[in-house]
Order: C-alpha cells, then structure tokens, then sequence
C-alpha cells in the first residue's frame, strides 16, 4: 500500500517533471520552440542527406570519376540501354542501386569502399581496370544472382511480358528459363558493357584459346 | 615579270581546255547520281534488320548460312564471342541453335584444333544478318536442285 502510493506520488511528480522540464526556459529559449527548431533542423538533414542519396544516384556523379568515364560509360553508351527505339534510358545506378530504401543504404555504405580504391588508384588505367574486370563483373553478377536481377525487374517484369511480341530465339528461352527458375543475368551477362575475358569464366566462348 | 605571263597564260588555256568537261559534267552517272559536286544527294532510306525468323535456306553446298535473326549488340572480341555462347558446342542444345560447323576448327592448313580456328574469329565476315533490300546486283544464279527445291 504505501509502497504504492509512493509510486503513484512518483510518477505524479515524474509527470509535472517532465512537463517542467519542456516548459521551462533553457537559458533563453523554451524547449518547445526548440524542438521545432530541432524538428526543422531534421527535415533539413533528412532533406539534405536524402538530397545526397540522390545526388550520388546520378549518372553525372557515377561518371565524375574517369576510371568510370573512360570505360563502362563509353561502352554503355553504345547499348540498347542508351539509345533504343523508346527513348527510355537506364543508367548506371538504375542497374547498380537498389531502388527499396534498406537494400539502397546497404549499396551506398558498400561504395565507401570504392571511394577507398579510388584513393588507392586500383584500377586507375585502362589496363589496371582491364585486369581487375573478371573480379568486378562478378561481384555483378552475383549479387544479380541472389537478388533473382532486381534492379533488372524494377523496369522488366517478366509476368507482363507478351511473349506474342517477343522475337522467336527471346519466346523459346524465356518460356523455359523462367519456369527452370532461371534470372536475368544468367542469360544476359554483357548487356550494358564489354564482357571481361570470358576465358576463365567461360572458356567455350572464346575464339582462339586452347585450354592447356 | 615575263615569266608569270607566260605561267598565267599556259593556266589560262588549259582551264579553257578542260571546260568541256565542267560542262559535260551534268551528263556523267556517277555512283551517287548526277547530282553536282556541291549539292546533297537524297538520303536513302533506312532499311530495318528482318524480324527473327526460322533457318535461312542455303543455295549451294559450302555457303555459310544467313543469319535469321537480330545481331545487334553482339560482341566478338579477343575477351569474348557473342556467337559461341548459343551456337558453341557445349551451349546450342540450350539455346535451341545450330551448332557451329566441324570445319570451324581446322586452321588454313587443315589441322583441327582444339577449340574454334582464329581465322573464324569474325563470324559476321561470312555470315551476315538480313534487311529486306533490293540486291544491288542482280544475278542468275540458280541453286541446286539436291539442296534446294525451286
Ligand atoms: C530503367 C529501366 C531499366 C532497367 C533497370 C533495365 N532495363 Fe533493360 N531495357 C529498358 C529499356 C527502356 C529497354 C529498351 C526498350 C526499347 O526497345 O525501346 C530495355 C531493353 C532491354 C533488352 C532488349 C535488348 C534488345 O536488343 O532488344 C534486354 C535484353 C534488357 N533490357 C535486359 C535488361 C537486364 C538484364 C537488366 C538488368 C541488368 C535491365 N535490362 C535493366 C529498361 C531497363
Ligand atoms: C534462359 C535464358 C534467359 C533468361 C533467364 C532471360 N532471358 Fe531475356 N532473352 C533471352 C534470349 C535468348 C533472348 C533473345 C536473344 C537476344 O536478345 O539476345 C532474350 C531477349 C530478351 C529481350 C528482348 C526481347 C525481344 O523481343 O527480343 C528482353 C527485353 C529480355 N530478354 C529481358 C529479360 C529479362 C528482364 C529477364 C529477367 C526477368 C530475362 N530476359 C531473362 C534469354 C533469356
Ligand atoms: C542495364 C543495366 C546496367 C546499366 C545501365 C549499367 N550497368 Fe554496369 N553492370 C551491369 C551488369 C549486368 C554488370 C556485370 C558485368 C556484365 O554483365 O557486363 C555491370 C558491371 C559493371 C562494372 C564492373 C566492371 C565490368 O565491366 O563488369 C562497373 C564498374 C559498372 N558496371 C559501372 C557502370 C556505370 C558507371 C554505369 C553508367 C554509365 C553502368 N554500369 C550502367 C549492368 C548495368
Ligand atoms: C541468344 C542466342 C544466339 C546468339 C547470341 C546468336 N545466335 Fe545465331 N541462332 C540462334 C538460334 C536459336 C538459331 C536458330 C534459329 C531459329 O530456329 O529460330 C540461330 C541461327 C543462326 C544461323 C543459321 C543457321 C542455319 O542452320 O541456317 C546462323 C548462321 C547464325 N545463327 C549465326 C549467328 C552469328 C554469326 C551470331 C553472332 C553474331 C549468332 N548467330 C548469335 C541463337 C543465337
Ligand atoms: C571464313 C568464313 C566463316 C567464318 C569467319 C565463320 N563461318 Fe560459320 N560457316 C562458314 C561456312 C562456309 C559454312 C558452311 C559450310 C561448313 O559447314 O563449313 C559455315 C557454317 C556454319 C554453321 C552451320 C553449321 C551446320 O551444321 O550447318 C554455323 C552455326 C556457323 N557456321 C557458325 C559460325 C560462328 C558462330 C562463327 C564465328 C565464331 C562462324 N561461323 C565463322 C563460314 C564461316
């Protein structure tokens, strides 16, 4: 009994506490203002940093870096998803960043470490990019392989594609690629760049070499 | 002082002699029509790639075969051959494609090789999609009979 009406007197006071504590005046401002001031202030961050989201989404800021600008992007711009019939385009971070927020700020906290590589200058030159292509496609393609090609499906769904308007070779295999569970990128490595050397991933498509 | 005379005469006669070709100019059929030097010849217009369509009969034994489908995008280079991946021997019972030919892996002195010879590295050097154009030449070839019914 008492102890309960110790408790009760608590959180009475606790009550008139806290109502004190947002009411009174810190040095010269009441708390209240200052939480629509800290409310603004979030906005403002929230705004800014959803405003750098989007900034480092762009194509203009994917291809400020040269190592991207000199490869990837001039192949690209040589494919469908550049120039083609509709006009409709996909860029890089269409393809390369998820579009669902927790999958996208995973993506971003992964790219720190390639601003780490670009400081190191690992793959500075065409050769250095050349030479570490295989081990980058891959990492593509994996991750496309565990995502069954999501950022592939955020454009193309597959449940809403006619197949009565889809070419002969494009009909057969989706049929059946799509019912063996088979994703995108299984069949469409290469869509947006130039293949690395296939040799060791592939050895059958490459013209010329001779396993040893 | 004489000389230049002399120099600017002899250029004289012979931008004379050569005006009867600047004037029979308008009845030569050049390439591009007979359109002057300084106008624009009409832009011919721009033919689409045929639709995907099913094997290409082929007219003589040794032809390669036309391509009957779209080849656009598709890359062949040191790193990598478009083609092989559904035509190559462990890919076109997948794709549903023609395997490519046993001949592909002889060298020009016959020796076959263990993978596709470098001389067939350019698929599209022999065989070539299809637009639906008029042939620019026409001809009287006739095929075979054992390979192609008329
Ligand atoms: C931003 C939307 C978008 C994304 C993301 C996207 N695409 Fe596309 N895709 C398009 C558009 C638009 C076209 C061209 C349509 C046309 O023909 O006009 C296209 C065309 C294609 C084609 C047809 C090529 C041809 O030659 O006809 C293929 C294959 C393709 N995309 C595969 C993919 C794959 C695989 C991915 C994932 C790695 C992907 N796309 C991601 C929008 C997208
Ligand atoms: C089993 C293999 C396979 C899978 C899986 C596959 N594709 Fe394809 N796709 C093809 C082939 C083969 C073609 C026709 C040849 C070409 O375009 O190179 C094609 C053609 C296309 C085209 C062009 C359509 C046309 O009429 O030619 C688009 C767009 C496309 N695919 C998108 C996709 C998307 C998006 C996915 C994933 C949802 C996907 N594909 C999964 C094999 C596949
Ligand atoms: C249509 C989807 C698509 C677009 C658009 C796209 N990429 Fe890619 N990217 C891929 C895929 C798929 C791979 C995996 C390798 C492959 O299949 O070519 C890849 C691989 C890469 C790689 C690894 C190296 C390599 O070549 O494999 C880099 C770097 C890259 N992309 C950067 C970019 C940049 C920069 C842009 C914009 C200019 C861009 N990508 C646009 C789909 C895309
Ligand atoms: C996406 C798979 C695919 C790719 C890539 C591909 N082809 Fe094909 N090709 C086929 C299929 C499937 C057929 C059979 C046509 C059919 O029945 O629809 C075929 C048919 C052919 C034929 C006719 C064969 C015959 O028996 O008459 C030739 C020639 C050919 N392709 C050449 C090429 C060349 C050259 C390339 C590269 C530039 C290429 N193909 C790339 C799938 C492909
Ligand atoms: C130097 C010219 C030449 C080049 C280059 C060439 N081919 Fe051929 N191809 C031929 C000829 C000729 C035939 C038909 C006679 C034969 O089978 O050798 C043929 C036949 C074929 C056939 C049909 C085989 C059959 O069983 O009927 C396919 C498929 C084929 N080639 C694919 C390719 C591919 C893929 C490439 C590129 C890697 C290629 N060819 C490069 C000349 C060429």
């Amino acid at each position: 009994m008492n102890d309960k009406n110790r408790q009760d007197g608590d959180s009475g006071s606790q009550a008139r506490g806290w109502r004190e504590f947002f009411l009174r005046p810190t040095a010269r401002y009441s708390v209240a203002s200052l939480l629509v001031l800290g409310g603004a202030v979030g906005i403002l961050f929230w705004g800014g940093f959803n405003w750098a989201m989007e900034l480092s989404n762009t194509e203009d800021f994917c291809i400020s870096c040269h190592e991207m600008r000199v490869n990837v992007y001039e192949e690209y711009k040589d494919t469908i998803h550049y120039n083609n019939r509709t006009g409709v385009r996909a860029t890089c971070s269409d393809c390369h960043v998820p579009k669902e927020w927790q999958h996208k700020v995973v993506r971003k906290i992964v790219a720190t470490n390639e601003l780490l590589h670009k400081v190191l200058g690992s793959i500075d030159t065409p050769e250095k990019f050349e030479a570490k292509r295989l081990k980058l496609a891959r990492i593509v393609w994996r991750t496309m392989e565990r995502t069954d090609s999501r950022e592939c499906r955020n454009c193309h769904d597959y449940e809403s594609m006619e197949y009565m308007a889809q070419s002969r070779r494009a009909v057969d295999r989706h049929i059946k690629g799509f019912d063996e569970g088979k994703t995108c990128i299984d069949c469409h490595k290469g869509i947006a760049h130039s293949l690395p050397d296939m040799h060791e991933e592939d050895p059958s498509i490459v013209v010329g070499v001779v396993e040893e | 002082m004489k000389r230049s005379l002399a120099l600017t005469c002899t250029l004289a006669a012979s931008i004379m002699l050569s005006l009867p070709t600047v004037v029979m100019a308008d009845d030569v059929k050049s390439l591009r029509g007979t359109a002057g030097i300084d106008a624009a010849s009409a832009a011919p217009v721009i033919k689409q790639w045929a639709p995907d369509q099913e094997p290409i009969e082929r007219d003589y034994v040794q032809q390669p075969p036309l391509v009957p489908h779209a080849v656009e995008g598709y890359k062949m280079n040191r790193k990598v051959n478009k083609c092989l991946s559904c035509h190559g021997w462990t890919k076109y019972k997948e794709a549903g494609a023609t395997k490519i030919s046993q001949t592909h892996f002889a060298d020009r002195d016959e020796n076959v090789l263990a993978n596709i010879a470098p001389r067939r590295y350019f698929c599209d050097g022999c065989h070539v999609p299809q637009r639906n154009a008029k042939p620019l030449v026409s001809n009287t070839f006739t095929p075979v009979p054992a390979i192609h019914q008329p």
